[in-house]
């Protein structure tokens, strides 16, 4: 096995291990999967039709932007990336192996949410398969590069905590999950556009569903895939080997071009 | 014959407007354990962290092995093993899962003998925060110099450990000694820098204040024996009471305390006087200068300044 294997092996075990990132990538999901499931279904059958990508973006953003940065700022305020560079790691392997391993873990999440919500709930399961695993596979990608953005710009755990909230909270009220984007009023909306948990939403409709999406699902698979592309490629460019993360290349607000798609979406939808 | 591993030549480093490292040159022989101390901000990590290839400098320059640290990355990482003050390895991290980790970065085998070797084999599937500071300490030098690599820092690694924990890290120390790696040991532990090292280099400010053996650094202070007698009588209390060489006098407990400049002619005159005064000598120690003794000297007369 090779040295990414090691890693990955090592970082994928870590993410059932470690009690925290056991609770943020499977019990907390799945367990809000469970209640949201019996009381939701009762309250409002609707929500019914959208479960399963509601349920997985919820899951995906736990993983994701709740749960991912926090470890690795954990790791380099403690010298491990010090460690880690001695030992010849590659900066980009601290950042991208866990968020791979993120992925796996909301595979799996999301594996369990798509068998089991047509059978408790009578959620209507994906009809175009291929549709939907790009739709998890954008999805995921986007969330991660987030989650990843928020690690390295952020000077502390207790910042981490700020940044992940800046994100979750919006997206699980104005993402699309509670309440469809088209109920939106005009201007809270055009904020939801913001969210790649809306355009997650949307591709859903669009690609796995093959229902009419609330717009073109084409514009949200483009979007998402910006983000994502960005987030990653502008966490790698911000990543700082120092326990006080001082040292690294550019000015964390550069952090901010990585929502250039989501404006891009605002203006032109 | 020169056989330098490390070769450090003006090195400087400054942090805005502070200079952390002023100018500071020295080198380091194939065998050798080299101490590096100094007293908080005197510029010990900085010198460490520059030579390890995680800071750049601003003057001067660092050679390992003719690879500068400062640029040539990859050909440093298999050069170099080292043992960080802090953990340096994650919390969740098995023990066989750190050898084989890092091993594989190395593009090594993974050495259990070495775990094996340091009291860590019962402890293969343990997490590293459930270990104790002493196999935390133990774990973290074994994936240090699981690669042996022919330079090995270590930062404070005996810090917080008990005495056999200690003995056991000072054996393995030697044997990688013996084996011809080179130890850039940095410690505030005196007692340690003058068993273990074969030189050591004091710095202060940004400055080395003093280097050399342990043994001439001591001679090179005040270089005042302490020698400590009890007697059951009152033999040493007379008033005037002098002996050769004896520069200080002072009592303590049961103890008559000398501080002697020549400690042979001074223990021969207390015990003949002992004798003549028909007295009995119950215990005498002798107390060469300590390198602790010589540091404070060396950093308390700079600090003033």
């Amino acid at each position: 096995m090779n040295a990414f294997a090691h890693h990955f092996s090592f970082e994928f075990r870590t993410g059932i291990r470690d009690k925290t990132l056991l609770l943020m990538n499977y019990l907390f999901p799945l367990g809000l999967y469970g209640l949201l499931g019996f009381l939701m279904a009762e309250l409002n059958p609707l929500f019914v039709e959208t479960m399963i990508p509601a349920m997985i973006i919820i899951a995906i953003l736990s993983g994701t932007v709740l749960s991912l940065p926090n470890p690795l700022v954990g790791a380099r305020e403690a010298g491990i990336f010090r460690s880690y560079k001695i030992n010849g790691v590659p900066a980009i392997s601290i950042l991208t192996i866990p968020a791979l391993t993120t992925i796996l873990h909301m595979v799996v999440v999301a594996a369990i949410i798509t068998a089991t919500a047509p059978l408790f709930f009578g959620a209507p399961p994906p009809v175009n398969w291929p549709g939907f695993i790009l739709f998890f596979l954008l999805t995921a990608f986007a969330h991660a590069g987030i989650g990843m953005l928020i690690s390295v710009i952020s000077s502390s755990t207790r910042a981490v905590v700020l940044w992940s909230q800046l994100i979750f909270l919006p997206s699980m009220l104005i993402g699309g999950l509670m309440i469809p984007y088209s109920m939106l009023p005009g201007a809270l909306g055009k904020v939801g556009l913001l969210l790649p948990a809306t355009h997650a939403m949307n591709a859903f409709q669009g690609l796995a569903q093959n229902q009419v999406a609330a717009f073109d699902p084409l514009w949200s698979v483009l979007i998402l895939l910006g983000g994502g592309i960005l987030s990653f490629g502008l966490a790698n460019y911000l990543f700082c080997w120092d326990s006080r993360n001082k040292t690294r290349r550019g000015h964390p607000a550069l952090a901010l071009l990585a929502s250039l798609p989501y404006v891009v979406g605002v203006v032109l939808l | 014959m020169n056989d330098s591993v490390i070769r450090v030549r003006d090195f400087r480093k400054v942090y805005g407007d502070v200079v952390a490292v002023d100018g500071i040159s020295f080198e380091v022989q194939r065998g050798e354990i080299f101490g590096l101390l100094g007293p908080n901000g005197a510029g010990k990590t900085s010198t460490l962290e520059s030579l390890e290839g995680l800071r750049s400098t601003d003057g001067g320059s660092l050679r390992i092995m003719g690879v500068d640290p400062t640029r040539e990355s990859r050909k440093l990482r298999n050069l170099i093993g080292v043992q960080l003050q802090t953990s340096g390895l994650p919390d969740s991290m098995r023990v066989d899962e750190a050898m084989r980790f890092f091993c594989a970065y190395h593009g090594i085998a993974p050495n259990y003998h070495l775990l094996e070797r340091l009291g860590l084999s019962e402890k293969m599937s343990a997490q590293y925060y459930t270990l104790s500071a002493g196999q935390q300490r133990r774990l973290a030098l074994a994936v240090a110099v699981a690669h042996s690599p022919p330079v090995v820092f270590l930062d404070e690694p005996t810090a917080g450990l008990d005495v056999p924990s200690r003995n056991e890290l000072h054996d393995l120390m030697r044997e990688l000694q013996t084996a011809g790696t080179t130890i850039i040991l940095a410690t505030h532990d005196m007692a340690e820098a003058e068993k273990m090292a074969d030189r050591v280099a004091i710095l202060l400010r940004g400055k080395i204040a003093a280097t050399g053996t342990p043994r001439e650094l001591t001679a090179t202070g005040a270089g005042l024996t302490k020698v400590s007698v009890c007697t059951e009588g009152a033999s040493l209390s007379e008033p005037n009471l002098t002996f050769p060489a004896v520069s200080q006098q002072a009592f303590k407990d049961e103890y008559a305390i000398y501080y002697s400049t020549d400690p042979g002619p001074t223990v021969s005159a207390i015990i003949a006087h002992i004798k003549a005064q028909g007295d009995t000598l119950i215990d005498l120690r002798v107390e060469r200068p300590s390198l602790e003794e010589r540091f404070l000297e060396i950093t308390g007369a700079r600090g003033d300044n």
